[in-house]
């Protein structure tokens, strides 16, 4: 009656019955994952090599076509290619560095606020909330910067200007429109500030917690625990969190392209308009209209964002070795 | 085992050709008025790629040109001007819509994808460029600010910084205009609409405009924006701002009103076709059978607009191919002539090819040999 009684039906060989033999799905799997690690090796070389390839023209081709073309991009204001790039290259720069500033130290507030002093129910929905916006397309937030905070922060950076003018950084008077870097910079920071906030949590509530009942056990305010045992173990991870945010702050496109006013200067007042111009978002703007030549112009600032984002995450990379001794 | 997956596979693969063929039969045409008769043989594919200022009448033009050929399927790609014409060059496409007619080298090229002859252009669409601006108490109660061309140039050269400077004062008494700065708004991507603006400027205002004719805006003054609506829309979120715009983009904005000779003309697609229509050919292009037109901006024409955007499409007098060939005249000769141009006026707000001009682009599309 019962299906248990069929003994003589061949059963599946399991790993509880039988003795197995785990070496050719090791060695499989092993594979796979060489195969991935080599895939990205691959990827990136591919890119590097695309970029290359077709920069090519620009160093190897004819450069008085070159700086004719140049000259048309930016109405003869630069005349050839490091002319062209230096003041994009400097934008990229300023602007992600402090979209950084902005967003590091709010970030690691509401990462020591998750894990240290917020009530559980409330660290959960917290977490949860900085996780959803990390995944909004930056696409977003630029229609949201461009078409309402734009028109929304005038006044602010009008009071800035106004009353701290007087600092270089700040002289006015501001742009309304305020389309300028100060503007972008911000949403930027906004964009950033999920990853670096969700990567710092993780690391500080990993944060051995002998350390930190030793801290408290030796009288340490709760402040003076974070001071001495959270934020030294979280150090290097911060660091890498950092650099992961400043690189999508240095390759951002969409929402500078719809919020800046760009220029090519080298230009460090931030709340007047058309002083800078980021890389990423000067290919997207220019590349519909060039022409072959162009096209490689434009690729060669590409490489340069290549190199100056493969250069940062190596320095990160050391600080974080070096954080990590 | 094998086989029958493979037969699968096909089975699959056709499944999904049918879909694509049924697919490629679906046309935007409305089947109400879709005619009985079988008027043209025109047919198969042809493509089309260039200035994205057309797209919209190209748009309005394949609707009405498949209302008579219904078996040609037309697609055009705003790719822009410059790329347009890189695609035309390597023949992937018929024709190339730009806002610039070609260069000399372009011509040169060109022989390699028409048969040894030379392509030509001929405008297709004139679009009236609006100098538009945002100012309160003005703007929103449709009144329109009165300036002449040197006073425009100081506008965008930064000379004129204030809404009331005595320049605007004097030329606008009716008007009460605000103590406020003056922003500057212009494109940040290179545009046909800049260019056709700048030769404007350059033609009319002598020593006030200095900078070098170009697609890309030529100095830092005021601020930038991407494509047509983000000059649009940067506008419309300050008080005090001014910019420009093909005038089919313009719905709602204040627009400047031209001075031409003794007076001031409001934009408008007729007016701009009388300065079109007070225009010459440029003679001094290299090529047989080109219309490239002089603008004659200094008009003095009553009632005509100078600043108007005059968009080419460039094609070949020889394809290699007849089927291309006979599409190709048919195709010019439908979006320049009457019907064609009406439905451009219809559907973006565009000018009208004066007849003066019409009659040398007929000329130049009838001589494309079709065997």
């Amino acid at each position: 009656m019962s299906t248990a009684s069929k003994p003589s039906a061949p059963t599946r060989a399991s790993s509880l019955t039988q003795p197995v033999n785990g070496q050719k799905a090791d060695r499989v799997f092993r594979g796979i994952a060489t195969a991935c690690g080599i895939l990205i090796l691959v990827a990136l070389a591919a890119v590097a090599l695309f970029l290359l390839f077709r920069a090519w023209p620009l160093i190897g081709g004819d450069q008085q076509a070159n700086s004719a073309v140049i000259e048309n991009f930016t109405g003869g204001k630069a005349k050839n290619f490091w002319g062209y790039v230096g003041p994009l290259l400097f934008g990229t720069v300023l602007v992600a560095a402090i979209a950084l500033v902005l967003a590091f130290f709010v970030s690691i507030g509401i990462a020591l606020f998750i894990s240290h002093y917020a009530p559980k129910r409330l660290a959960a929905v917290l977490s949860y909330i900085v996780d959803i916006l990390a995944a909004i397309p930056s696409v977003i937030y630029g229609l949201w910067g461009g078409l309402v905070l734009v028109p929304a922060i005038y006044p602010f950076w009008n009071w800035v200007a106004e009353y701290l003018g007087w600092i270089p950084l700040f002289a006015g008077p501001a742009a309304n429109p305020p389309r300028t870097v100060a503007t972008v910079a911000l949403v930027l920071a906004i964009m950033i500030l999920p990853i670096i906030t969700s990567i710092a949590r993780d690391i500080f509530l990993q944060t051995p917690k002998l350390l930190e009942e030793a801290a408290l056990g030796l009288g340490a305010t709760k402040w003076e625990m974070i001071r001495l045992s959270v934020l030294p173990f979280g150090k290097s991870g911060v660091i890498s969190a950092s650099m992961l945010g400043l690189g999508r702050a240095l390759g951002e496109t969409m929402a500078v392209l719809m919020i800046l006013s760009p220029g090519l200067t080298y230009s460090f007042r931030l709340l007047q308009a058309s002083q800078d111009q980021t890389i990423a978002a000067n290919i997207a703007a220019q590349y519909p209209e060039a022409d072959s030549i162009g096209v490689s112009v434009l690729i060669g600032t590409g490489l340069v964002l290549f190199v100056i984002t493969f250069l940062v995450n190596l320095l990160a990379r050391r600080i974080t070795e070096k954080a990590g001794k | 085992m094998r086989s029958n997956l493979a037969r699968r596979a096909l089975a699959a693969l056709c499944g999904v050709a049918l879909i694509a063929v049924a697919a490629a039969c679906g046309d935007n045409t409305d089947p109400s008025d879709r005619p009985v008769s079988n008027a043209s043989s025109i047919s198969g594919g042809f493509a089309g790629a260039g200035a994205s200022s057309q797209q919209t009448a190209v748009e309005a033009w394949i609707a009405g040109y498949q209302k008579t050929n219904p078996k040609a399927k037309i697609s055009y790609n705003p790719s822009g001007s410059g790329a347009g014409v890189v695609t035309f060059l390597t023949g992937a496409t018929v024709w190339a819509g730009s806002d610039k007619p070609l260069d000399a080298k372009q011509v040169e090229e060109s022989k390699q994808v028409c048969a040894g002859s030379t392509a030509f252009d001929v405008p297709v669409y004139i679009s009236p460029i609006a100098i538009v601006f945002n100012l309160r108490g003005i703007s929103d109660e449709d009144h329109h600010i009165n300036m002449d061309a040197t006073t425009i140039a100081k506008v965008f050269n930064g000379k004129i910084t204030r809404w009331n400077d005595a320049a605007l004062a004097k030329q606008n008494p009716d008007l009460d205009l605000p103590d406020l700065p003056i922003t500057v708004v212009h494109r940040s991507d290179k545009s046909g609409t800049t260019l056709n603006l700048l030769e404007y400027l350059k033609a009319t205002a002598g020593k006030d405009w200095p900078y070098a004719l170009s697609e890309n805006w030529p100095n830092d003054v005021g601020q930038g924006a991407k494509g047509t609506s983000g000059v649009i829309s940067t506008i419309d979120q300050a008080d005090g701002t001014i910019g420009y715009a093909d005038l089919s983009q313009a719905g709602g904005m204040g627009t400047v009103a031209v001075k031409v000779g003794d007076s001031y003309t409001e934009i408008s697609a007729d007016a701009a076709s009388k300065a079109v229509a007070d225009s010459t050919l440029d003679e001094t292009v290299p090529g047989a059978n080109r219309v490239v037109l002089d603008i004659n901006h200094k008009t003095t024409v009553e009632g005509a607009y100078p600043i108007v955007l005059v968009s080419y499409d460039i094609a070949c007098p020889v394809y290699k191919d007849a089927d291309t060939a006979r599409f190709a005249q048919s195709w010019l000769g439908y979006i320049t002539g009457k019907s064609g141009q009406d439905q451009a006026e219809h559907a973006t707000g565009s000018a009208p090819l004066p007849d003066n001009i019409a009659q040398y682009v007929r000329a130049s599309v009838d001589a494309i040999e079709v065997k």
